[in-house]
């Protein structure tokens, strides 16, 4: 293959070089015997094999899974331009258009091979639709690789040199095509063909099917508009541009509804690994008391010299947990997570109480209770709680008041309560003596705050007001930081 | 790692055991393994560059079977450390037999009276009186070995540091012997339910694995490799159903084995087609937790406009 040899031809090691580094800048951690290994792995590989290039330098360069789709991105757009089905260049492409040998295709067919390459420009949008439409229906991966580029082609209206990032070009893209209403159509089909009513769990079935399909068209599509731009702007600065972060570094306040569902998946095994590692701390941890009377009944057995030192069994108190949670809209993905996680380790804890607010409070703890679906009590909390108060703008200091009125006799010195929000009060009173009453009685009090520090205090943000009355109050804008808080609150 | 002593010839100069990753794909077949290129890949490479492999995913996907297949392959004999909490070198590594030793002291006490000590404790530290474990046993082989250490992520991280000697250098240091080196590499296999963070010494050594729930396709051609007398259309519908319902946040999603146990019962049963009330009647095979099973049965029964799953489509809360 052409590729092979343009590969060695312009140094390998270079350009491996130059994708470590950039790997590096990700956040991941490659060390250099790492490097080493890569390159001598990728002597044993054909490298016109893209995939299997791929996945050597994964196995040799990667070593946690949740750091697979940074890396993805970076490799995406280093070696997107090689490999000859990834050329950009129509002409010079061995990539046939899929249709060629289907003479039930609809037109445009036959105009496979016009100059432009790929299935032909002069199709209006209907027969493009309708040529998705069939592909998905049939699961055809190639045509809807033809079909992702076409829509590219005609829909994203990229233009060289303009500094966009791809987002933009996928929404355009993503507009034009109407995949929601493409799902609609295929399973009104898939009832059509069937000889009788699909049963739910068949209708289901399908739908997993074509939602299946609809997604890796969405990939294909996500990696044409990379291809082109990295065409167009270079390797360097769209490696810059396209950067993931890692799930662990994702910021709460700004993450896209992809990331979001990234976030969900990493919190899983999170909350895990914090609950076997809380338990097991909790089992080796030496910390408890000397036990005088054991130890002197055992220093008899050396004549009366302590010698060996008898401690009693660590009997750590288990705090008690009151969360406080601001749900409003900028921060209410952050409370969940919050939650989410103190729930999951809540066997640390010898209670958990939640409150949420807005600018009234409620307290949730009640859907928590007799639920093993941690997931299912949030989004109750968030469709149920009753946290509207006047007109659903944040009012802290109301809310800490109400809080202080219904709840504050509950607090006892075993109760550490940890405040989650970014205290941006909308200029309402602040009424920060109810957290110094609250700190007078309780164990700790805790601010966290998802933004960054920087932001503190400006504008309508008093955190510094309350946060000087709480034992700490912590930046926590990523799940490295929410981890780092549990793990020492314990 | 070149610096070998010439008269012993390297082993890291051993003739590959794999052709092409083809070839290794086609032999896990011949063996009932279904592989994926990037798995069959790796564990080319693995071999190629003499490397041990960290094997990570989620329980049930065939992380040991892996490297039992692995084994089969290759006609060679399968070593297993199984990590527990408190694993110690004792257990993972070799062991002095004591009592044998001490019943040599005495015995020299009583025959030969005067043999020097230095000449006894020379002979009670030798290799007869060395008890292997696993690992060593691995190094010393001289059959064709593969080490699986399993579920590394159970043992303490300082437990670890045991195991790092061995995977770089393919030697074990006893101070009372010296030093012993693999006469060959074997292929060594760490598996990890990832309940913790591997060291970062332990995963620079190793290569990395990833082994996910395999897509629809693959795990239809696994059941009807593993169960006999399925028919293809129902291997089908299991892994479309299974496919499902591993979309659904659940607790424990299905593994593999548990799909393969499903599938048995199905043909037991000899049922044909799957509507929803045998796939209700029977998920209990699949699903482990009761607030899973009450999810799965509750979102096949729903009607298809009430879905709470958040969809790729559909707008999220």
């Amino acid at each position: 293959m052409a590729e092979a040899s343009d590969l060695a031809g312009e140094s390998l090691l270079e350009l491996l070089a130059g994708f470590i580094v950039e790997l590096r800048q990700a956040g991941l951690p490659v060390s250099l015997t790492e490097n080493l290994d890569a390159m001598e792995a990728v002597q044993y590989i054909p490298l016109g094999d893209r995939e299997a290039f791929k996945y050597a330098l994964a196995a040799t360069l990667v070593k946690n899974h949740s750091h697979w789709r940074a890396f993805e991105t970076v490799f995406e757009v280093y070696f997107s331009l090689r490999g000859a089905e990834w050329s950009l260049d129509p002409d010079a492409s061995d990539f046939v258009d899929p249709d060629e040998d289907q003479s039930q295709a609809p037109e445009g067919a036959g105009e496979g091979q016009q100059a432009q390459g790929g299935s032909g420009d002069s199709l209006t949008p209907e027969e493009l639709a309708e040529m998705l439409y069939k592909s998905l229906m049939r699961g055809d991966q190639s045509m809807m690789r033809a079909m992702a580029r076409q829509s590219v082609r005609r829909y994203a209206g990229m233009e060289p040199g303009r500094p966009v990032g791809g987002t933009y070009y996928l929404y355009r893209t993503m507009r034009n095509l109407n995949l929601e209403g493409m799902l609609e159509r295929l399973m009104e089909q898939a009832q059509e063909d069937s000889p009788e009513p699909l049963t739910p769990l068949e209708e289901r079935l399908e739908r997993d099917e074509y939602e299946n399909r609809i997604e890796s068209f969405k990939k294909e599509i996500e990696s044409e508009i990379r291809r082109r731009l990295v065409a167009d702007r270079g390797v360097e600065a769209m490696a810059k541009t396209l950067r993931k972060p890692l799930p662990e570094d994702i910021d709460f306040m700004h993450a896209s509804r992809e990331e979001m569902v990234q976030l969900r998946k990493a919190l899983q095994p999170l909350t895990r690994r914090l609950a076997i590692r809380l338990a097991r701390k909790r089992k080796h941890g030496r910390k408890g008391a000397l036990d005088f009377r054991n130890t002197v009944r055992h220093s008899l057995s050396y004549g009366g010299v302590p010698a060996e030192p008898k401690f009693k069994y660590p009997r750590p108190s288990k705090p008690e947990i009151f969360v406080i949670a601001d749900i409003s809209g900028s921060v209410a993905a952050f409370a969940r997570f919050t939650l989410h996680l103190v729930y999951a380790i809540s066997g640390q804890f010898s209670r958990v109480r939640s409150f949420v607010f807005i600018d009234g409070i409620d307290e949730v703890t009640r859907f928590f209770e007799g639920t093993d679906d941690i997931l299912d009590a949030i989004s109750r909390v968030n469709s149920e709680a009753d946290v509207i108060w006047v007109d659903g703008h944040s009012d802290y200091g109301h809310a800490f008041e109400v809080f202080w009125e219904r709840y504050g006799q509950d607090i006892s010195s075993k109760t550490t309560v940890i405040i989650l929000g970014d205290a941006r009060n909308n200029y309402h009173a602040s009424q920060n003596w109810v957290i110094k009453e609250i700190r007078n009685k309780a164990r700790h009090v805790w601010w966290l705050n998802p933004e960054p520090k920087a932001y503190w205090d400006t504008g309508d943000s008093i955190v510094g007001e309350y946060a000087t009355y709480c034992d700490g109050a912590f930046e926590c804008r990523n799940l490295r930081q929410l981890e780092r808080f549990v793990d020492n609150l314990v | 790692m070149t610096s070998q002593d010439p008269t012993n010839p390297s082993p890291f100069d051993a003739e590959p055991r794999f052709d092409s990753v083809e070839e290794l794909r086609t032999a896990l077949r011949n063996v009932d393994y279904l592989s994926d290129e990037g798995i069959a890949g790796i564990v080319y490479l693995a071999d190629r560059l003499g490397k041990p492999i960290l094997v990570e995913g989620p329980a049930g996907t065939g992380k040991t079977q892996l490297a039992k297949s692995v084994a089969e392959v290759l006609g060679a004999r399968l070593i297993r450390l199984q990590c527990y909490e408190g694993l110690d070198e004792s257990k993972a590594l070799y062991e002095w037999n004591y009592k044998k030793q001490l019943l040599r002291i005495q015995a020299t006490k009583s025959d030969t009276e005067g043999q020097n000590w230095d000449e006894i404790e020379d002979d009670i530290f030798s290799d007869e009186f060395l008890l292997e474990r696993p690992l060593l046993e691995a190094i010393r082989a001289i059959d064709p070995v593969v080490l699986l250490i399993d579920e590394v992520d159970r043992v303490e991280v300082e437990t670890e540091a045991l195991l790092l000697e061995i995977l770089s250098d393919y030697q074990v240091s006893i101070p009372e012997l010296g030093t012993i080196t693999a006469r060959q590499i074997p292929m060594v296999f760490l598996t990890s339910n990832n309940t913790r963070e591997l060291s970062e010494a332990l995963k620079r050594r190793c290569l990395y694995l990833h082994v996910d729930y395999p897509d629809m396709e693959r795990e239809k051609e696994i059941v009807l490799t593993k169960v006999p007398g399925l028919t293809e259309s129902l291997a089908d519908q299991i892994a479309r159903v299974v496919r499902s319902i591993r979309q659904l946040e659940l607790k424990k999603s299905p593994s593999v084995s548990e799909t393969i146990d499903w599938a048995r019962t199905l043909v037991l049963l000899g049922v044909e087609q799957i509507d929803a009330e045998t796939a209700t009647g029977t998920v209990n095979i699949l699903l482990k937790y009761q607030s899973d099973i009450q999810k799965v049965v509750k979102e096949f029964a729903a009607e298809q406009k009430s879905f709470s799953r958040g969809g790729i489509l559909s707008p999220e809360a």
